[in-house]
């Protein structure tokens, strides 16, 4: 017994230090690009081209060049973070709704094609987005679409409504069936007992989908960039994507710009993370 | 349903009134169904059914994959995205399996880190590889400043050579998705009931053996699972590569989705663009019949 007491000191000071070891590997490497990001937006032009590693004179002017929208890149920067919001907005809206109707008659009206309309879901989640978007593009111009958002929300409500419908199903099978019988039984349609009964409670799930689906079109580059070729309809990433096509492009600013971009889905997370528990914190997937 | 249909055929026979009036409101709930579900199957045909439809026509023309093979940098293309898959989405995943052991530590300090380890997976894609991309160049990049200062030379141009640059793409990709993982393995630990620990504690299990012969067995179908979901997304991921290397040196790091849409849009070639994806078919269709199958069985939804 006597032996054994260091013992396990001794081992309670090695998981110590192996906790704080592991600590501070897993700090340096979520940070580093992170820090890296800060680090450019907030240094002038010339030092961004020095090999300092902390900025040696901090400053605010990238962020004021974006604001003002002083710089030919960033001209339309407000009206590109605009029709990012008008676009996930939409989504989200659009997924809810048709991603809620779906699976209440899957799964609560219980009709007898509900497993097509399940494997078509299925096949649709696991599908890699990017392999669709050359017809897309083909198709997109034969329906008139080429650079009008409509096409991005199409696009986005395509593959974000399956993993909806997916996380309605297993939501509401916490619902009891009896509650739907007795509303029948009253004389309910089932457009009155999806209003009434399946959409209030199913508020959670709403929530924590609707995030989901504005994350997804919030972070969208390939299809924006594809279908939406310039003028007044590029959202945010768009715009960031053509800073790489120059020479020498300006990295404070684009960094900038990047930090502004990245706030509003930060703060959606980390405010919305605990209505996302569980189950539904698997959703950013495909973003 | 089945279970009235028995239930009425009996009175069936003799009063027929209750039986019309049941089948009135099962035409009016099937309309309702119909028009409930119009709106995703319309979607579903439209934009997944048309699309995959036009695309397996644009890609069947016979000349297209005579000009890919012919290529040069199509062969360097198929080798990096098996590379890029089977490290990238390997190591990622393995490296979550055992995070999550580690987040599933009680105590403060704990969730602060899971807090700050998840802000890869919560800040979007495209401000992470650029950063990564610029953090990575040869003469300005923050890591060779750091070795410039640490030790006095000059660091490796990260996205100048093959090797280096297709390893940046993967370290990207790890970065950025390793937290989303690490969750879904932290939840599927907490699912484990904690009586098996205890049992195998007081079984004089070791820490080792109880992840050897608990955790493990517990856990390979939802391992498994994640991998061949995590290979699919992988496959058609487009802004690992288009942001961190751009493709380059000299068009050697490329992977199939982004020489597909190379080939398309800046060859102006969509036949050719088409035929590029569509070789990852025979990888890509065993993977969606197996993971469809996993999933519709499992009721597990990620």
């Amino acid at each position: 017994m006597t032996a054994q007491r260091p013992n396990h000191a001794f081992d309670r000071a090695i998981s110590s230090v192996g906790v704080w070891l592991l600590s501070a590997v897993l700090l340096v490497w979520t940070l580093l690009p992170i820090y890296n990001i800060i680090r450019v937006s907030i240094q002038e032009k010339e030092e961004v081209l020095s090999t300092s590693v902390y900025p040696i004179a901090p400053s605010p002017h990238a962020f004021e060049v974006v604001f003002r929208q002083a710089f030919w890149l960033l001209e339309t920067f407000w009206n590109q973070m605009g029709n990012s919001f008008y676009i996930g907005i939409v989504v989200a809206l659009l997924v809810l709704a048709i991603g809620s109707l779906t699976s209440f008659t899957i799964s609560r009206m219980r009709i007898r094609s509900g497993w097509m309309l399940t494997n078509a879901a299925l096949l649709t989640y696991v599908i890699p987005m990017s392999f669709l978007a050359i017809p897309f593009y083909g198709i997109m111009g034969k329906y008139g679409l080429t650079n009008n958002p409509i096409a991005v929300i199409a696009v986005e409500v395509t593959f974000a409504t399956p993993y909806a419908i997916f996380i309605f199903h297993q939501y509401g099978a916490s619902i009891p069936l009896e509650l739907d019988e007795a509303a029948r039984i009253d004389g309910a349609s089932p457009l009155q007992i999806f209003f009434r009964i399946y959409l209030p409670l199913m508020a959670p799930a709403l929530v924590a989908i609707g995030t989901y689906a504005l994350l997804l079109s919030w972070n969208e580059y390939l299809y924006a960039f594809l279908l939406l070729s310039g003028g007044k309809v590029v959202t945010v990433p768009v715009a960031l994507g053509k800073f790489l096509v120059g020479d020498e492009a300006p990295w404070n600013y684009l960094m900038a710009a990047a930090i502004i971009y990245a706030i509003p889905p930060l703060l959606i997370y980390y405010g919305f993370r605990r209505k996302m528990s569980g189950g539904l914190t698997m959703g950013g997937v495909k973003g | 349903m089945a279970i009235t249909t028995t239930i009425d055929s009996p009175g069936a026979a003799t009063n027929t009134t209750p039986l019309a009036r049941r089948r009135g409101t099962f035409a009016a709930d099937k309309l309702w169904a119909l028009a409930f579900v119009t709106p995703y199957a319309a979607i579903f045909a439209a934009f997944v059914i048309y699309p995959i439809g036009y695309g397996l026509w644009l890609g069947s023309d016979p000349a297209s994959y005579r000009a890919l093979f012919s290529d040069p940098v199509y062969p360097r293309t198929v080798v990096n995205t098996l590379l890029y898959l089977l490290f990238g989405v390997n190591l990622k995943l393995l490296l979550a399996l055992l995070l999550s052991g580690f987040f599933m530590r009680k105590g403060w300090w704990t969730k602060v880190l899971l807090l700050v380890f998840m802000l890869p997976w919560a800040v979007p894609a495209l401000p992470s590889y650029l950063s990564i991309n610029w953090m990575l160049n040869g003469q300005w990049g923050l890591i060779n400043n750091i070795i410039w200062q640490v030790a006095q030379v000059d660091g490796p141009p990260w996205l100048d050579s093959h090797g280096f640059a297709l390893g940046s793409v993967i370290y990207g990709h790890i970065w950025k998705w390793l937290p989303f993982w690490t969750l879904i393995f932290l939840a599927g630990r907490m699912a484990v009931s904690l009586e098996l620990y205890e049992a195998a504690e007081v079984d004089g299990a070791s820490r080792l053996q109880k992840f050897r012969y608990v955790t493990l067995p517990l856990m390979a179908g939802m391992y498994l699972v994640c991998t061949m979901l995590s290979t699919i997304w992988a496959l058609g991921d487009f802004n690992a590569v288009r942001f961190i290397s751009g493709g380059g040196p000299a068009l050697s790091t490329h992977v199939l989705a982004t020489l597909g849409i190379r080939n398309a849009f800046e060859l102006g070639d969509p036949g050719l663009g088409m035929a590029t994806v569509l070789t990852a078919l025979p990888l890509l269709i065993p993977l969606v019949i197996l993971l469809m199958r996993q999933l519709r069985r499992s009721e597990v939804t990620i």
